[in-house]
């Protein structure tokens, strides 16, 4: 079984290896910032599966923590390339 | 066990054949509006699947501690509320700084 | 910023609302701490008690009739919504693993009968989850919606059939 989630780790970490292609040559800033915000969401499942793989149980945490700062991040990108500015 | 272990398999590689997905849409499609079709959809798809087999596989191999499944419940619940919305967002942001959408015939961008 | 309220609220309702938030930040800390020490337990309840009383306002929000049955009904809701979320996504990947990538996006618009800000919200994240459909826009006093489809099939679905408006409608009482 740890096998299986070694495996798992590899490809996703091969999945955000493609995205970050979009991260970096997508023409304008949207592009880039959609590509952030999936980089963020694949690590969240990442490290649900390496406190799996490593035995250390705090690793869910991290993750539900880093979930809330990836959306509220990519809330606050929105909100500024919206208006132009974030305070009234 | 074995049951378990084919199950916990099967859905990891479900979700990471949807996150593969996801990635490939990211870089074939020709327009913003349309790679955010592929992820925003995929991703969440993918990542809940991935963490609920995690969460089988716990429920299972380590029965003395039962809040962790619950905890990973709230996060799969967490992502398929936020991940929608992050979405909507950005899409809303694209379309108010007049982002033109792309139709059929048009070039790459 | 103001902290004024608007109308005054009945003893009964105000004291409803704190209860639900105390109730779900105690669910809240109980489960991300996973001790059950006396210690542990009475300072969390002493925190959640504080919290609830200044801040009830900011999570509950609003007045609504028969609570019971609409949360019943969104309960029966949600098995649907799971259904048409992996149907989404088998389609999306079709459309991306195809050679030719059959795609033909376009942006249509139209108009609901819901106006309360929660069955807005539940329509439009039904919407971004469910095949080829993402919300641009929602104006919320004449209930309109602006959606970029992926193809004219999703499209179709959407704006002739309105499955998804009459089940949410259902769910909230047509409001």
């Amino acid at each position: 079984m740890i096998t299986v989630f070694w495996v798992t780790i590899l490809l996703i970490a091969v999945t955000m290896g493609l995205s970050l292609y979009r991260g970096v040559a997508g023409p304008g800033v949207f592009n880039r910032v959609a590509a952030v915000n999936i980089i963020g969401t694949k690590t969240i499942a990442l490290l649900v599966v390496m406190g799996y793989y490593f035995e250390r149980p705090y690793f869910f945490d991290i993750a539900l923590l880093y979930a809330m700062i990836n959306f509220i991040g990519t809330l606050i990108f929105a909100k500024y390339l919206e208006r132009g500015e974030l305070w009234s | 066990m074995v049951i378990v272990n084919g199950v916990v398999i099967a859905l990891l590689g479900v979700g990471i054949f949807f996150l593969l997905v996801g990635s490939i849409g990211l870089l074939r499609f020709p327009d913003f509006y349309t790679r955010l079709h592929a992820t925003g959809k995929c991703d969440t798809l993918g990542g809940g699947l991935i963490i609920l087999g995690a969460l089988i596989y716990h429920f299972f191999q380590y029965p003395e501690t039962p809040l962790v499944p619950a905890k990973l419940a709230f996060l799969i619940f967490f992502i398929f509320m936020a991940n929608p919305t992050a979405t909507h967002a950005l899409m809303k942001a694209a379309y108010k700084t007049g982002l033109k959408p792309w139709r059929l015939g048009e070039e790459r961008r | 910023m103001a902290f004024g309220r608007g109308e005054e609220m009945k003893l009964g309702e105000r004291a409803f609302k704190i209860l639900l938030t105390f109730g779900i930040m105690a669910v809240f800390w109980i489960l991300l701490s996973g001790i059950f020490d006396a210690f542990h337990l009475i300072s969390g309840l002493i925190c959640c008690a504080i919290v609830s009383v200044i801040s009830y306002d900011l999570l509950v929000k609003g007045e609504s009739e028969e609570k019971l049955l609409k949360s019943l009904r969104l309960l029966l809701y949600i098995p649907w919504e799971l259904w048409q979320i992996v149907l989404a996504n088998i389609d999306v990947a079709y459309r991306v693993l195809h050679p030719k990538m059959p795609i033909d996006p376009l942006i249509i618009e139209f108009e609901t009968t819901l106006r309360k800000e929660f069955s807005l919200v539940t329509l439009a994240n039904s919407i971004t989850l469910t095949p080829g459909t993402i919300t641009i826009l929602v104006e919320p006093e004449k209930g309109k919606f602006w959606v970029h489809a992926i193809a004219k099939k999703p499209a179709a679905a959407l704006l002739v059939d309105q499955t998804m408006q009459r089940k949410v409608a259902n769910v909230f009482m047509e409001t």
